[in-house]
């Protein structure tokens, strides 16, 4: 029989599973539970559909910032071209929608292994190379996807984008955003989850390793350009994953958001939320989503009230600005992100009133 | 035959600018192995704060040039006593992602300024630099960027080999412990370095500023193709970055002129792929072995 307990007031873990287990009381299983109860039942009947519009996008985010984070946060392996895997997924997705007519629950996860595969070729330099010259390598992949996706004009029509047929599963049409919400928010927890146990077996320990040292790693017998490869290989396929449902969400994708912009914006979620914590990406991709938002409506507000009546302002620069001072301010004050934050917050609850 | 001693011209001096830009970049990498993400946007600062001084501030020419160096002096200076100087010690990421955000500030910070708009300098150069050889033409911006490539090589390698200084900096960039424990200010060669390497920018964002006119979006993607640059010359040779940046600047030329224009922008990066694949530390670089 377990035993309901409360947090301890330190680590007090003596055996190896104690360490590794995910929810380190009853309490924060039952928690999760209820939210994710409270998620699924009220979230979608209670908002308008631009908030759920502003929640699926943040899901989708998500789970291709979970997959950044495995190879940034746990493997150590910094790549720049993670906004054009999520293109190759969303590319992959469309493509086999519309030519080949596949419906959307194959669609979706062969684009994660299509994108899988393009991240492993693009992942084979780390062979030779690591730290800074890998990556610069993955800048160069982003620039050489980033090319092929706008001119293989045969495959992806180029500059003029794909249109997406409605995706169904089983029979029933998925169309507007509540129904979307639910495709998505299943696909981020049982990303999530997946995720959060490949940490726990011995490939997330070998990727830990690697990132640790990896010559101390590779002396222990891992074989480190295999785990490397698996990593980018697991990264891409949430990538993948991501495009592949922002493809069917949208219904209609063109070349132009897989920019180098967003492989940073990525990067920039993985580090504001938190590395190598799986729910710290989910708090990054957050962040980074209503940031974006809130600075679109600012602009706007201000654009009506006829503050900047002589200004020009768009919304291009204010982002830029704003966008690079959450990085930097992030790096300089909390290098360990919103994830961090949370603990201290939690903790601070935990020993309340006689913390010192 | 013409043409193709034209595209040569061409590359050539394009090269050179490359080169340039590329230098800088190298002088940070080689005292404190910071990627700078931001160089572009240094290129573009330079570019911007001449700009002003000449059209709005009706300085002389030469004094808006001295100036604008000054001002890309401090500013290098600046951006490392308030943000690369924490981080020092610090992992790999939260550099290269600082300088990624630095970048977005600057960038948005002169949008916020100048707009996206696309300016052209008045016309200064006088036009007896131009050379006309035969039916072949070369314009005078390219041998002005000529001619300061070669002046700036020769002055930093005597600055490396015979300053103080640039022993210093040499020292740190070979071994900061050691050069530390021998009584090296390390934190005054990386501010030193930060602050030539912008001043270098600055200059080469003016010259590709005459050429190309000025845009805030062009120029700081100048500062991305840098990296194909200096991966081929070797991360850490200031000799590398010009070979490198004529290498690449040819490629370009030729390959706009005699395959596909749209291809001409990432034949840079295809080539830098396959330089990472054969040989990773470059044509001059330190190659670092290790073993297991």
């Amino acid at each position: 029989m377990r035993k309901l307990w409360f947090h301890p007031c330190g680590n007090f873990s003596n055996r190896y599973e104690q360490e590794i287990t995910i929810f380190e009381t009853d309490f924060g299983r039952a928690a999760a539970l209820l939210g994710m109860v409270v998620l699924f039942t009220l979230v979608p009947f209670m908002t308008g559909p631009y908030v759920l519009y502003v929640i699926n996008i943040i899901g989708i985010t998500s789970i291709a910032a979970i997959g950044l984070n495995i190879l940034v946060g746990f493997t150590g392996q910094i790549s720049l071209g993670h906004g054009a895997f999520v293109g190759v997924g969303a590319y992959a997705a469309a493509i086999m929608a519309t030519s080949l007519s596949f419906p959307f629950w194959i669609a979706v996860p062969v684009a994660g292994l299509v994108t899988a595969l393009v991240g492993m070729v693009f992942g084979m330099p780390s062979v030779r190379l690591k730290g800074l010259y890998l990556t610069i390598a993955t800048l160069a992949g982003q620039f050489i996807i980033e090319y092929i996706l706008v001119h293989w004009e045969s495959l992806t029509r180029g500059t003029m984008g794909i249109i997406l047929p409605s995706a169904s599963i089983l029979g029933i049409t998925i169309e507007g955003d509540r129904s979307f919400f639910f495709v998505i928010f299943i696909s981020l927890i049982a990303m999530t989850y997946i995720a959060s146990n490949i940490m726990r077996t011995r490939y997330g320990r070998a990727f830990i390793a690697i990132r640790d040292n990896d010559r101390a790693a590779e002396g222990m017998g891992i074989p480190i350009f295999r785990y490397k490869l698996l990593a980018f290989g697991v990264s891409s396929f949430y990538a993948g994953v991501a495009g592949a449902l922002l493809a069917f969400y949208l219904i209609s994708i063109s070349t132009e958001p897989f920019n180098l912009g967003l492989s940073v914006e990525y990067l920039a979620m993985v580090i504001i939320g938190g590395m190598g914590n799986i729910a710290g990406s989910v708090f990054g991709a957050t962040f980074i989503t209503v940031l974006n938002e809130v600075l679109r409506w600012l602009t706007d507000f201000l654009m009506n009230a006829g503050i900047l009546e002589g200004f020009q302002l768009n919304v291009a620069p204010l982002r830029e600005l704003v966008f690079g001072a959450a990085i930097v301010l992030f790096i300089l004050f909390e290098p360990r992100g919103l994830a961090e934050v949370w603990r201290i917050i939690r903790s601070s609850f935990r020993l309340w009133p006689f913390s010192y | 035959m013409e043409f193709f001693i034209q595209l040569l011209v061409n590359g050539i001096s394009i090269g050179f600018l490359y080169g340039l830009a590329a230098m800088g970049f190298v002088m940070i990498f080689k005292s404190s192995s910071v990627l700078n993400f931001a160089h572009g946007e240094l290129l573009a600062a330079g570019a911007f704060i001449f700009l002003t001084l000449v059209t709005w501030a009706k300085v002389p020419v030469f004094f808006a040039f001295l100036v604008t160096l000054a001002g890309s002096f401090i500013l290098g200076f600046i951006v490392e006593r308030l943000f690369l100087r924490p981080l020092i010690g610090e992992p790999l990421i939260y550099v290269i992602m600082l300088t990624v955000g630095l970048a977005s500030i600057f960038k948005g910070l002169m949008l916020l300024i100048w707009g996206g708009n696309l300016y052209i300098y008045p016309d200064f150069l006088p036009s007896n630099l131009s050379i006309q050889w035969g039916n072949i033409h070369i314009p005078p911006v390219y041998v002005v960027a000529i001619i300061i490539g070669l002046f700036f090589l020769t002055l930093f390698g005597l600055f490396f080999k015979y300053s103080s200084q640039g022993i210093y900096m040499r020292s740190v960039a070979d071994n900061q412990t050691a050069s530390l424990s021998l009584g090296v200010n390390v934190r005054r060669v990386f501010a030193l370095s930060w602050a030539i390497a912008a001043l270098v920018a600055g200059m080469s964002g003016i010259v590709l500023g005459i050429i190309n006119g000025i845009n805030v979006h062009d120029l700081s993607s100048v500062g991305l193709k840098v990296f194909p640059v200096v991966i081929l010359g070797g991360l850490d040779s200031i000799g590398g970055a010009i070979i490198g940046g004529l290498i690449i600047g040819l490629l370009e030329t030729f390959t706009g002129g005699y395959l596909d224009p749209s291809l001409r922008d990432v034949i840079p990066y295809i080539a830098l792929v396959f330089i990472l694949m054969v040989k990773p530390y470059g044509l001059f670089g330190l190659v670092e072995i290790e073993r297991v």
